[in-house]
Parts: structure tokens; C-alpha cells; sequence
């Protein structure tokens, strides 16, 4: 399996957040995108929308199955990435890099204490992949 | 707890998902589905089916019985061919649907879904008409050998000449040193073999098939790409696309009930039917709004349910969403629009021909 970058912060559901300011950019895990399988469609939120953690932030399908994405924070979100859209596999090539989904203006910084750091998200991972 | 197939050690060692499925431990992908789907349409694909049910009817009362049981023509059927049927309920709805193959006119295999093994064994046994019914799902291994080299796999496998075995017929033989059913049959659309061995042979068998092709291109693909490749052909899933609630002739298969054959179970009921004419039926359809159709979104017309999508994904051949459900009649035409409700919001959808996609077969 891909290691998980120590720079990010993560989530039980497999969301991962980087940090930048007050600017959150959000993707998926590379072990969320393993399970999945190979991404064929992904529904990103609107420019401009409210973000609210915990609340559905999009969907990502595979050829199999449906799985829903969460906002890891809340806020405003300012940047998505159209083109996953149009290369939805590139989630599954380059989930940390390529393959983000959106960019959130951070209303509540303190949310993030909730998140995960990389090692507690790796013990997750291992406990969910049996 | 689930049963294995002789083959999960095989699973395990090209790093097969394994899933529960219909009772049974077996992988949903090994590499990823749509490489799998992939080398199925353009070289070659193995698949465990070792779970599929196998149940032989035999003796004078055999072709009475399949006849009674099943919705296919068995008396037209040669020796040494298969026919698609369905085995009916007294409501005319699907206990199953089997592939019925024809030994002679005292001996026939009737091959059916895992899911429903034990429920269409009781079936049969209490609707047996004196003939003589052997449930021997243990004693056989199922490996399907699908694509457009699957010919050329098999043939550098067995002695027996391939080239005049047609589709939908099956022969006896050697295949890699071990005694096989070779049936030109399968589930994906291309040109394939269904091959039945003992179970204590199919590790061998396996690991032959997959040597043998190595230069074709071959490998093994699991159930995600057994759904994909079936689903671009229109092929009906059973619990998805038909169940003991729809007839035949909704579900869009007329041509496996011959209502002139003579009486059998389920009959009275597809002739009031066809008298009355159909309330629903199955038809394939793609998107034109965004979206991929799934299993159990609700199919609305002008904002009211009118049907239910019953299968879809995104084809991974014409990489857009396909989709099967059940509308009214009225909407059954190609070209019909309606939408498809995914996630609370509607998305224009269009009836389509199918198969979705042209294969090898053809």
C-alpha cells in the first residue's frame, strides 16, 4: 500500500486535508481509492457553496459502488477541481497531488484539532483493512 | 459462513478482493474491473463459477420434466446443445433462470444461480414428474473461458476439434489431461467456453489455462467484471433484473418461452399476459443528463415514479452510463425519454438498443 504523506490530516472517512493558511485543500486517501476501485464518475460541490464538516461534500463512483465524501471542515469553498470531472481516474493515480477535490476558505479553524495526524489515520487503515 | 470454491487459494495468489457473494468467498476484482473487462472484450478472461449450481435430471421422465419445468423448447433442443430458460413459479414469475443442457432425451444438466441452488433444488425435486433429480454442485468446478482468443486458449489445451463446436453447444473431452464439459456458452457476450471439471481438478485446470495464454493476453477476472460485461450485453442478473415477481416476458424474454410446446408451470399466466398485454418491461437505457443509474433508483416521468432501474454502471467499453429497468409499456419504445432519480435529483435518461455493445460473438 501507498504510504500516507505526514504533511496532510485525515479523517475516519478517508478524507485527507492540507493546510495552507486558512485554506484547506481536501481529497481522498489513496486506501479510500484502492477500495473503491477504478474511479469512473465523481460529483465535486459548487464554487461559492457553504461547506459544513460532517456534512456530504460529494460522491465518487466506481464501476461497482457509490461511496459519499464528506466535508472534513467547514467554511466557503473558494477552488474545485473540473477537470476530475473529465479524468475521474486521476483519484486513483494521484490521490494526494492531482487528484484533490476542492479548496475551502476555513471558517473555523479549531474543527482541524479534530482531524487525524498520519500515523493515527495508518492505524485506522490497517484495523479497516482487516 | 461462506463457502470457498476449490479455486480461493488460486484467488488469493493473484491478489483477488474477496468478497461475500451469494454465499460464497469470492474475489470482486483482482488488478481492477476495468482491466479486467477490458481483456475479456479485446484477448482473453478466466472466471471462477465453481458456485453455480449444477443439477442433472435423468431417466425416461427427463425431457417430460425439464419440459414441465422450464419455459425453452427441450424437445426442439438437439443432443448436444443448451438453451436459456426460465423455471417459473405458479405466478409465471422466475424461480430462476438456468441454462438447461441436453444430453439425450434421458439426461439433462440444468446449471443455476448460486443464490438460488438449495431453493430451486427443492423446486424441481417436488415438481419432478418421475424423473430422477442429483443435486452434484460439490462435485463440480465451473471455469468460464471468455474472449476473443478463448478458442485459440482452450484448443492449445485439448485434442478435441473446437472449430464445429457452435454456440450454445457442448462436447466431452481432455482439456490440460482432465476430464471437462467443453459448452460454447457464457455470460459475457464473446466468444467463450464454459468448462466443467471435477472439483479436485480445477486448480490444475486453472493454473494450465492461465500458462497456456500468457502470450494472449490471458488473466483471471472476478465477479465486478462479470456484472460490467453482462450488463453491456442486456444479460438479466438474477435479484436484479428478475426475480420471482416479473415474468419472462416482462423482463423482455419471450424468446426463451415457447407457449406452443405444451403445458408447464407458469404457462397460463404469460398467455393471460400476452392476451392483455404487459403493464411493465425491462428495457436498456443510457443517460443524457450526468450520472451513472444504479440498482434501485427510482425511474420517474414528469416527476412521478413510473419504474425502478434494476441494474447500471458506467460501461467501461463505451465508458458512459448504461442501465436496465422496468417501465410502463408506453415507454418501452427506443428513443423513449424519462428520468432517473440519482440522489434526490432527476437526470434525463433515453431508452436505447441493445446490446449496448457489438462483441466477437457476432
Amino acid at each position: 500500500m501507498a504510504s500516507v504523506p505526514t504533511s496532510l490530516k485525515y479523517t475516519k472517512d478517508h478524507e485527507w486535508v492540507k493546510v495552507e493558511g486558512n485554506i484547506a485543500t481536501i481529497g481522498v486517501t489513496a486506501f479510500a481509492a484502492e477500495q473503491l476501485g477504478d474511479v469512473v464518475y465523481v460529483e465535486l460541490p459548487k464554487v461559492g457553496a457553504q461547506a459544513k464538516a460532517g456534512a456530504t461534500m460529494g460522491v465518487v463512483e466506481s464501476t461497482k459502488a457509490v461511496s459519499d465524501v464528506f466535508f472534513p471542515v467547514s467554511g466557503t469553498i473558494k477552488e474545485a477541481n473540473e477537470p476530475l470531472a473529465d479524468a475521474p481516474e486521476t483519484i486513483n493515480q494521484d490521490p494526494y497531488e492531482k487528484g484533490w477535490f476542492i479548496k475551502v476558505e476555513m471558517s473555523d479553524a479549531s474543527e482541524l484539532e479534530k482531524l487525524w495526524d498520519a500515523p493515527k489515520y495508518e492505524e485506522h487503515v490497517k484495523a479497516s483493512a482487516h | 459462513m461462506a463457502r470457498r470454491t476449490p479455486l480461493y487459494e488460486a484467488h488469493l495468489q493473484a491478489g483477488g478482493k474477496i468478497v461475500e457473494f451469494a454465499g460464497w468467498e469470492l474475489p470482486v476484482q483482482y488488478k481492477g474491473i476495468i482491466e479486467e473487462h477490458t481483456a475479456v472484450r479485446t484477448a482473453v478472461g478466466l472466471f471462477d463459477v465453481s458456485h453455480m449450481g449444477e443439477v442433472f435430471v435423468t431417466g425416461p421422465k427427463a425431457l417430460e420434466a425439464t419440459q414441465q419445468l422450464l419455459t425453452n423448447d427441450l424437445a426442439k433442443c438437439k443432443d448436444g446443445q443448451a438453451l436459456y430458460a426460465g423455471l417459473l413459479n405458479d405466478k409465471g414469475g422466475f424461480v430462476d433462470d438456468v441454462l438447461c443442457y441436453r444430453y439425450n432425451e434421458q439426461k439433462f444438466l440444468l446449471v443455476v444461480n448460486a443464490a438460488n441452488a438449495a431453493k430451486d433444488v427443492a423446486w424441481i425435486k417436488a415438481h419432478s414428474f418421475g424423473a430422477q433429480i442429483d443435486d452434484r454442485s460439490d462435485e463440480y468446478a465451473q471455469i468460464a473461458v471468455q474472449g476473443p482468443k478463448s478458442r485459440e486458449l482452450v484448443q492449445r489445451l485439448t485434442k478435441v476439434d473446437l472449430s464445429p463446436l457452435g454456440y450454445y453447444r457442448f462436447t466431452e473431452g481432455e482439456v490440460a489431461g482432465g476430464q471437462c464439459i467443453i459448452a460454447r456458452t457464457g455470460y459475457t457476450g464473446e466468444l467463450g467456453f464454459e468448462l466443467y471439471t471435477s472439483s479436485g481438478n480445477a486448480m490444475k485446470l486453472w493454473g494450465a489455462l492461465l500458462e497456456a495464454g500468457k502470450d494472449l493476453g490471458v488473466m483471471p477476472a472476478a465477479l465486478g467484471a462479470r456484472d460490467s460485461l453482462r450488463l453491456e450485453m442486456k444479460f438479466a442478473l438474477y435479484g436484479n433484473d428478475i426475480d420471482d415477481e416479473h415474468t419472462p416476458l416482462e423482463a423482455d424474454l419471450g424468446w426463451i418461452v415457447k407457449l406452443n410446446k405444451g403445458e408447464f408451470i407458469g404457462r397460463q399466466v404469460l398467455v393471460d399476459q400476452k392476451e392483455k398485454g404487459l403493464g411493465r418491461k425491462l428495457v436498456g437505457f443510457t443517460m443524457t443528463d450526468k450520472g451513472i443509474p444504479r440498482h434501485g433508483y427510482p425511474i420517474l416521468k414528469d416527476g412521478k415514479q413510473v419504474g425502478v432501474v434494476t441494474s447500471g454502471t458506467q460501461s467501461p467499453t463505451l465508458k458512459k452510463p448504461i442501465g436496465m429497468g422496468y417501465v410502463p409499456l408506453e415507454l418501452s419504445a427506443i428513443d423513449s425519454t424519462f428520468d432517473v432519480e440519482i440522489r434526490g435529483r432527476p437526470a434525463a435518461a433515453v431508452v436505447v438498443k441493445t446490446p449496448f455493445v457489438e462483441t466477437s460473438n457476432r
